[in-house]
């Protein structure tokens, strides 16, 4: 069982700079279409400084900085018993090439169904730009399955 | 297609669906090393052996970014307020998703007029993988 200790606990900030070459990567590899994800010149025409980071792509940042692994390993969730359970993003305002995105999050819950047979660890995050504006919040769901 | 307005669009209304051609081994290694999830249970056989599960299988955030095309091509990001997802099974080698979405819910959230979009990804199959729910602000 997971220990509920770890409710409350505060994972390392993440760091995340906006970059151009991986927004452009990340657009490939979803069959992205759309110009404003991959050419500045369409970007800028849709109003953006630069190429926007698209609706899932801060969920990269705890994953680059290792910060997930931690959790993992804090937790004692092993990658094979992992699965992602539900995930969401309420959006402030866009992150583009050029910004540098920090996310904060904390273990907002963990509990169990079904005798223990699956749990749940709640984690809720906050991302704020270089000028320390909300621009998302993400709320995460992971599932231990045994 | 007009962008859609508040006062255009209807409950019931469907965002036009996007399909995508099956899962294959490359996608799953694009989208590990383009989303950072270098979680080798979406990558490597032989440790996917090792766990008791016969084969690799898709990153869940991959159905989601998925669903994200749908919603963006359908309005611009900037509009999106939520977007909030329950992964419900597993999506295998092989399955050609199509991302769906229906407009269920017209309502004011903050002193805008927003429309609320169910999101569903099925294989084909017709098993849901996904489904989601997205607040979207229109003008």
């Amino acid at each position: 069982m997971i220990d509920k200790k770890w409710i409350g606990h505060e994972l390392p900030p993440a760091v995340l700079p906006i970059e151009r070459t991986r927004l452009q990567f990340f657009a490939k590899a979803i069959g992205e279409t759309d110009p404003v994800y991959t050419d500045v010149a369409a970007a800028r025409e849709a109003g953006y400084p630069d190429l926007p980071a698209p609706p899932t792509f801060l969920f990269a940042a705890e994953l680059d900085s290792g910060a997930i692994d931690l959790l993992l390993e804090r937790l004692e969730i092993p990658l094979p018993k992992l699965l992602h359970g539900e995930q969401g993003f309420s959006y402030h305002r866009p992150a583009c090439v050029g910004d540098t995105v920090t996310v904060r999050s904390v273990i907002q819950d963990i509990y169990d169904k079904r005798n223990g047979a699956l749990e749940f660890v709640v984690k809720s995050s906050s991302a704020t730009n270089q000028r320390g504006e909300l621009v998302a919040e993400l709320r995460t769901v992971i599932v231990c399955r045994h | 297609m007009t962008a859609p307005t508040f006062d255009t669009v209807a409950v019931g209304d469907e965002l036009p669906p996007l399909e995508f051609p099956p899962v294959n081994r490359t996608l799953l290694a694009l989208f590990g090393g383009a989303s950072g999830d270098h979680n080798p249970i979406h990558l490597d056989i032989d440790f996917a052996r090792r766990a008791g599960i016969p084969d690799v299988f898709a990153q869940g955030m991959l159905g989601m970014a998925w669903a994200g095309r749908l919603l963006t091509r359908w309005v611009p990001q900037a509009r999106l307020r939520r977007f909030d997802v329950r992964f419900q099974g597993i999506t295998h080698l092989g399955n050609g998703m199509r991302c769906t979405g229906r407009v269920v819910e017209k309502i004011e959230s903050d002193g805008e007029r927003c429309v609320r979009i169910e999101l569903q990804n099925t294989n084909q199959y017709g098993q849901s993988k996904i489904l989601g729910d997205a607040l979207i602000a229109l003008p």
